[in-house]
């Protein structure tokens, strides 16, 4: 029983950090029907931001202080969005309407970009970090169940940016636009919205969120390092296909759903060896049994 | 590539690569070896990338596992070799060991063909990166071919002579078997799948078809590496080793074999000319896989465009 609950405390912290780096998967997927994977090293970029802001703001705001964390929080996340906007109009934009498959390498080269740029000894070196602490830590203990303020931290967080992206996406202008041009570029277009826009709009807030979760990821890892955000990254792309890609819910149930899974399954002795390869066959179980995922609608393919 | 006559070049080509092997591998008057190991390391990426260039190609499908497939037939033919004769004196188990290789790959390539059968594009380049991925996590794991700390001592067998005499089968076979009129049904998925599955084109065997005999060759590759390196690492069959076969068939263009067999021998030289500027080796590499999409789709040498344009 104990081991339940302390599975189902690791999984749901591990699976709230795949369901915020599947939300802006799902989002950019939604609009551009592309996986964007230099998603992942933008929630690296995200984690290093912090690291390089957190001696300046505490010399503000002093360690470990609550409006320090928010304020590199956000700082964080805005540097990521304004960087993911930058990646989109320079690598993607000029690629609208060129096949898809273009556009996939050209997010893998992306991707490799900036992970090699990072790895390079001037840059942030490809050795392992230490991430400081941003916020006082308590631990807590139920019986033989044990837990800390982060691991308690990082689900509200997701629930609480899961709501806000649904309130953006559902009920603000902007939201609006996003569903048109995810729906019909062309017709939204037509209707007088600035595609561009709301396609670079889109790209910031994931990336946005990707900081976010770099963050929370650094806070629960003994470290940072250039190639921290690709393993999270790709069970985010398999959370975000799990639940339906291009679905918000879905995005956060997919991230939950795979964390718990790969944490019990991972937690199985004779599996544990096996762990990595544990997302990818769940993924290949839903892509054969149910490819619209979890909460996803099937589409027929028109000609 | 080859049309007339085709069968003669092919054995007249395997005749001069073994003559050439025979000279390159004799003592005295053969070649530098590190001259010679780059020219079979260059002979191994021309069948990797012709092999892609089937599926990714030809066929339009968008595999990302090729890495994975070169494992099984890498591993799989070492082991062998090693369990018949530890110390390398059985030469002549040499072929028996690749051509087992490359049909347990053949096999991996069957079981990543059939969950093809539903998806296309990205949704499938990312189940191939997963097949990649969980292959490299089961030999990791298999303490018979040494998990993570490799499998070592596989005995030298590979020469310049077996590399390249592979290498023209593969591309006898891989061109011959897509000019045939069996082979139009690859061209056929790969320009409009829809339309081939409406005319009659029994779309989903072709494209595990070309699962299986891409995976196949891609398995021989890996048993000529593994007795060529001597040395077996998972680490070594990692993602970043399946986007560099993916980029040969870019850079020579998708479907043009001349073309991905030329961007297989640059691709594999190019490091060695690089080695001053190693630090920045790879970030170069990934803007040239940003710029080639951005300016040249289409690979470094297409200059006509095929009839229907690009996919």
């Amino acid at each position: 029983m104990d081991w339940l609950l302390q599975q189902s405390i690791n999984g749901l912290g591990l699976g709230s950090i795949y369901a915020l780096i599947a939300l802006g998967y799902t989002m950019v997927y939604g609009i551009l029907r592309f996986i964007n994977f230099a998603h992942s090293d933008v929630l690296m970029l995200g984690a290093f931001s912090a690291f390089y802001l957190e001696p300046q703001v505490s010399r503000l705001f002093g360690h470990e202080s609550v409006v320090g964390a928010i304020m590199i929080v956000i700082l964080a996340a805005g540097l990521c969005a304004v960087l993911g906007m930058l990646i989109e109009f320079l690598a993607y934009r000029p690629l609208r309407n060129r096949p898809r498959l273009t556009v996939l390498i050209t997010a893998i080269g992306v991707s490799l970009f900036i992970e090699f740029t990072a790895q390079h000894e001037k840059v942030f070196s490809s050795k392992t970090q230490f991430f400081p602490r941003l916020l006082p830590e308590h631990s807590f203990q139920m019986g033989n169940v044990f837990f800390n303020s982060t691991d308690l931290l990082v689900p509200v967080v997701t629930l609480l940016l899961l709501a806000a992206m649904w309130f953006i996406v559902q009920k603000t202008r902007v939201g609006t636009a996003m569903r048109a041009v995810s729906y019909n570029q062309q017709a939204a277009s037509l209707m007088g919205v600035n595609v561009n826009r709301i396609i670079s709009f889109t790209f910031g807030l994931g990336s946005a969120l990707a900081a976010i979760a770099g963050i929370l990821y650094a806070m629960k890892a003994p470290g940072i390092e250039p190639l921290m955000g690709v393993q999270p990254g790709l069970r985010a792309f398999i959370a975000a296909v799990l639940g339906g890609i291009g679905n918000l819910p879905g995005a956060v149930v997919g991230g939950l759903v795979l964390g718990i899974l790969e944490t019990f399954l991972g937690g199985i002795p004779w599996l544990s060896s096996y762990r990595d390869g544990i997302a990818f066959a769940i993924l290949i179980l839903i892509l054969l049994f149910k490819p619209a995922g979890l909460l996803g609608k099937a589409t027929v393919e028109k000609v | 590539m080859f049309t007339t006559g085709a069968k003669r070049w092919l054995l007249l080509g395997i005749a001069l690569a073994v003559g050439a092997s025979f000279m390159a591998h004799s003592p005295g008057f053969g070649m530098n070896r590190y001259y010679l190991g780059v020219t079979i390391d260059a002979g191994i990426a021309i069948i990797l990338a012709v092999s892609l260039n089937l599926i990714n190609g030809h066929t339009g499908q968008f595999s990302l596992g090729h890495a994975g497939f070169m494992a099984v037939g890498g591993y799989t033919a070492a082991k062998l070799s090693l369990m018949v004769s530890p110390a390398g004196e059985a030469a002549w188990f040499f072929p028996i060991a690749l051509l087992a290789g490359g049909l347990l790959a053949a096999l991996a390539g069957l079981l990543v063909g059939i969950p093809s059968l539903r998806l296309r594009g990205d949704y499938l380049a990312i189940v191939t990166l997963g097949f990649g991925e969980i292959i490299r996590v089961v030999v990791q794991n298999m303490e018979a071919v040494g998990a993570a700390s490799g499998l070592k001592g596989i005995p030298k067998y590979t020469t310049l002579g077996w590399t390249f005499a592979l290498a023209l089968v593969t591309i006898y076979f891989i061109t011959t078997l897509v000019n045939s009129t069996y082979g139009r049904g690859f061209i056929a998925v790969h320009d409009d799948e829809v339309a081939a599955e409406s005319m009659g084109v029994p779309t989903t065997r072709y494209k595990v078809t070309a699962f299986v005999i891409g995976a196949f060759f891609a398995g021989i590759a890996g048993g000529l590496y593994a007795h060529h390196k001597q040395f077996l690492s998972p680490t070594g069959f990692d993602f970043l080793k399946s986007i560099d076969i993916v980029v040969m068939v870019i850079l020579g263009g998708m479907g043009r074999t001349a073309g991905v067999i030329a961007a297989a021998v640059i691709l594999t030289l190019l490091p060695e000319f690089l080695r001053a500027f190693a630090d920045y080796r790879m970030i170069i590499y990934a803007l040239l896989i940003i710029l080639l999409m951005m300016l040249r789709p289409q690979g470094l040498f297409t200059f006509k465009l095929k009839k229907g344009g690009l996919a």
